[in-house]
């Protein structure tokens, strides 16, 4: 039965405490430092899309210069605390660590990386000072990660930022997406007030692009303009039955948890999870933990072509969620408006598909799985109908940007997951980065 | 298995692992616990005239997380009374009589007193007597302890004094704090000490607290500087046992080895270059008495290995290996090799030839791992690349001499020869 508030507070507090415990000392952070071999030219910063000097800042904490350390990690990404939580570091830093090549446990770089940007939040260093205003102006739409990173780095050299932002708080995805095991609504909040704590950005909340503003106003009102939306609605399956009652989108099912508290959303007793994706992870694993009975996740390939990391699925194996490989939704049965029913089609690997990955191909046969709660997440898709509104290039709907960052509209840059389509958050800061370069030698103020 | 008894001028001790005068062997207590664990012997710390210690007492050295590297101390000799330290060392003789019992003495600057001493000692049947020359702090200001090892005159009048008196074996500790060891070392076996024993601490300030901006250890706000020892000191002591056991005097009599010695490793180093058996400290306050197994056990195992069944098949075997700089072989190259199978890419060997050495390393850029190889023609065989390199084995130094005669440095400048690598 789909059902809130079907554990103990105890229970809930347990499931959801922080998947990745902190440093308890800073004995405990200065061993892990010291084993940092301090290698050159790393395979760990290379591997970081935002190029963190992770030897340096690590060293740092070994030297006890933390006030250093934090600055070298915001230095490259302004989100160095929020991503020491959520990157997928098993495939970036931590993953090119020399050390898994001696087959050593690398160095946790992560847990490092927060431990010296957690104390500088903490105690509010103001590690970065802005620039005397140079009397340009430059619009950002969405708060979320690219459009922070960019709103930063324009700010550091003296321009004035104003974010646009359609929901009530800052932060993109990473407020309103990522699994509250990993973030807590209240430290996403506190990061957005670091970020912000350099000054000369202002972010106007409930103003929606295509609604309450336009580009063209933008335009005349700003320099540039930074177009960072981000991707939005959940991808529907276009199957029967998706429109009954227990059909979720991940993305509302996870942001509710976040919003709601744990025990007010609903969650049913056998669950599918459509998608391999870390959002269907999240998904899986956040449904287990609010007390479904059984979660099963369902992928048209197989463990070789998963999105998620072996690390992520290991965790929703650890949660007891079942896999089911080579299997795509085919109809959602139901009685009285609820779901009651799952038929797959089984399917089996072809020939390699544009991404180098073999597509699915179906098998004919089907099977059923009695559910009563299914959540869609096999991706995400981009805010096409204001994209193609705005006559802005795309490519099925993701906004296509050249070498500078510039959209076809001159003056309107664009970055972060609305260009790539759904990376991560370190691709989006990185992303705002470079397109703050960009528009800053658009606007003549560095070259 | 190898016998590793010992025998110091009759002294004799199941093992060549005395614990030296220090904190460990103050009293009755530590010593029967540390001749429980194993150890061979103690020298007894220091007797002599009456002190007061202060509070506190210690600093260290940390290096790249790990404790105590190097360790300091600013406390006197015995500050218990000397009549129950006696009784105790009788006391301790009786309980472990095949154990090694020297006493560390340092009397008041007199023959009288000294004489005193000694037969007090001799009462309590130890078997030696160490006479501390060398302690850096405290005593020197009274005229005693290094200010006696520093003068080799002094010296050697105290050491004519004691043998006056003297019915045991008689060993003299020697400071470092000194440009060299060797005239003290002398003189003192030309007054007849039958064996010596060194390093002694070496001066040292340790740190400052960047908070108070006192040294440490912390006094009140004050600070001195106190007496170095521990792991960090192990190549200097070596360097000074070596001077000690190659001059054609001073290697005359048996030397007891002292200064961070930690490991069997330690010893066996120690023991190559001459000395009898050491004597530890640091490394026994760092860990506790417990680490006497391994010393055993690894010395043991090496000698087993290598063929050694006594400890004096190899004392010593490593003195003549050191030389002067001119009579090395400039024939001899050797070059790096980085074993690709072993590389795991962090770039340490390049970065430290390319930045301080001979940019003989070529890097070829991936992603996100690079290729390091040598450039033959450009190293000069310094092993910077090994020593730095942090997987065993992976970079070794290849031989390719120049010429395959020796040829040393005045050959070479009298035939002309080129002088510069690069
Ligand atoms: C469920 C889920 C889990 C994830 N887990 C991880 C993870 O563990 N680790 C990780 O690194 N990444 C994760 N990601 C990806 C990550 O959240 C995104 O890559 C990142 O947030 C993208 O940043 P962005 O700034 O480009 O877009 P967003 O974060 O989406 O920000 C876009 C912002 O623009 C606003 N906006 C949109 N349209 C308008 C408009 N018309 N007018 C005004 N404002 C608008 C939005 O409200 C939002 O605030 C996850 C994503 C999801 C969905």
């Amino acid at each position: 039965m789909i059902e809130s508030n079907k554990l103990s507070e105890k229970q809930y507090q347990e499931n959801f405490s922080d998947i990745h415990p902190p440093y308890e000392s800073s004995t405990a952070a200065k061993v892990d430092a010291n084993r940092c071999l301090f290698c050159y030219d790393a395979p760990c910063m290379k591997s970081c899309p935002t190029s963190i000097d992770v030897p340096k800042f690590i060293k740092q904490i070994a030297t006890e210069n933390i006030k250093g350390s934090a600055k070298t990690i915001f230095s490259s990404n302004i989100m160095g605390t929020g991503c020491s939580k959520v990157c997928p570091v098993e495939k970036l830093c931590e993953g090119a660590c020399v050390y898994n090549l001696l087959e050593e446990e690398p160095i946790p770089i992560a847990k490092l990386q927060r431990y010296s940007t957690e104390i500088a939040m903490e105690k509010n260093w103001k590690l970065f000072e802005r620039k005397k205003s140079v009397g340009k102006k430059v619009a950002i739409v969405g708060a979320g990660p690219a459009g922070l990173s960019c709103a930063h780095a324009l700010s550091r050299e003296g321009i004035d930022c104003t974010i646009y932002e359609k929901e009530s708080k800052g932060g993109g995805l990473m407020t309103y997406g990522i699994a509250a095991y990993k973030v807590t609504p209240q430290f996403c909040e506190d990061e957005v007030n670091y970020i912000l704590s350099i000054g000369g950005i202002e972010i106007k909340y409930n103003q929606e692009l295509g609604k309450d503003i336009t580009l063209a106003q933008l335009k005349k009102e700003y320099d540039a303009v930074y177009l960072a939306i981000g991707v939005g609605v959940a991808r529907q399956l276009a199957i029967p039955g998706e429109k009954l009652e227990g059909v979720v989108d991940a993305i509302s099912f996870i942001y509710d948890i976040r919003d709601k508290g744990y025990s007010s959303v609903p969650v049913g007793d056998k669950v599918a999870v459509i998608g391999m994706g870390m959002t269907a992870i999240d998904a899986a694993t956040q449904a287990k933990r609010l007390g479904a009975k059984e979660v099963t996740m369902l992928y048209r390939r197989t463990e070789d072509e998963m999105p998620c990391t072996k690390h992520e699925l290991d965790i929703a194996m650890l949660d007891g969620c079942e896999v089911v490989w080579l299997a795509a939704p085919q109809k959602i049965k139901g009685s009285q408006g609820k779901v009651k029913q799952l038929v797959c089609s089984k399917m089996k690997l072809g020939e390699p598909d544009a991404s180098g990955r073999r597509s699915p191909v179906d098998t004919g046969e089907t099977f059923t799985l009695d559910v009563d709660m299914v959540i869609k997440a096999a991706g995400q898709t981009p805010f096409e109908k204001i994209i193609k509104k705005y006559k802005l290039d795309n490519k099925n709907g993701k906004i296509s940007i050249n070498e500078n960052c510039a959209t076809n509209i001159k003056g309107v840059f664009a970055g972060g997951d609305a260009v790539n389509g759904g990376k991560e958050v370190v691709d989006a800061v990185q992303a705002g980065k470079d397109g703050a370069f960009s528009i800053l030698k658009y606007l003549g103020v560095k070259n | 298995m190898a016998d590793i008894r010992s025998n110091f001028l009759g002294i004799k001790s199941p093992n060549p692992y005395w614990l030296a005068s220090a904190p460990p062997t103050d009293k009755k207590y530590n010593v029967l616990r540390a001749f429980e664990a194993g150890w061979g012997g103690v020298v007894w710390k220091t007797l002599g005239s009456q002190v007061k210690n202060v509070s506190s007492r210690y600093s260290a050295v940390d290096f790249n997380g790990g404790r105590m590297m190097g360790f300091n101390n600013i406390e006197l000799i015995s500050d218990r009374p000397l009549d129950i330290n006696l009784k105790e060392i009788a006391e301790c003789i009786k309980l472990f009589p095949d154990r090694a019992m020297v006493v560390s003495l340092m009397a008041d600057n007199d023959k009288k007193s000294w004489h005193e001493l000694i037969k007090k000692v001799e009462d309590t049947g130890a078997h030696g007597l160490e006479l501390n020359f060398g302690c850096p702090h405290g005593m020197t200001e009274r005229g005693m302890g290094a200010a006696v090892g520093q003068d080799p005159e002094i010296a050697c009048m105290v050491v004519e004094w004691v043998m006056e008196a003297a019915n045991i074996p008689v060993i003299t500790k020697l400071t470092p704090n000194v440009h060299s060891v060797v005239p003290t070392g002398r003189s003192v076996v030309k007054a007849g000490t039958n064996a010596l024993s060194l390093i002694n601490t070496i001066q040292s300030v340790t740190g400052i607290d960047l908070d108070t901006l006192v040294p440490n250890p912390y006094v009140a706000g004050k600070s001195v500087f106190g007496g170095y020892c521990g792991p960090a000191v192990k190549p200097i002591a070596l360097k000074f046992l070596t001077t000690i056991t190659q001059d054609e005097l001073t290697k005359t009599v048996p030397v007891s080895g002292i200064g961070g010695v930690s490991t069997w490793k330690d010893a066996v180093e120690f023991m190559l270059l001459g000395a009898s058996n050491v004597q530890v400290c640091t490394a026994v306050m760092h860990h506790g008495f417990r680490i006497i197994e391994d010393l055993c056990d690894g010395l043991n195992n090496w000698m087993d290995e290598k063929g050694f069944n006594t400890l004096d098949d190899f004392i010593g075997k490593s003195v003549d290996t050191i030389t002067h700089w001119e009579d090395l072989d400039i024939n001899y190259h050797h070059i790096a090799k980085i074993n690709q199978d072993k590389c795991i890419h962090c770039g340490l060997c390049y970065i430290a030839c390319e930045d301080t050495s001979h940019q003989s390393i070529n890097i070829q850029k991936g992603n996100p791992y690079n290729t390091y190889t040598i450039i033959d023609e450009e190293c000069v065989g310094c092993n910077l690349c090994q020593l730095v390199c942090p997987v065993d084995d992976c970079i070794t130094m290849e031989e390719h001499r120049e010429a395959p005669e020796y040829i040393n440095w005045i050959e070479w400048q009298k035939k002309g020869l080129p002088l510069n690598d690069h």
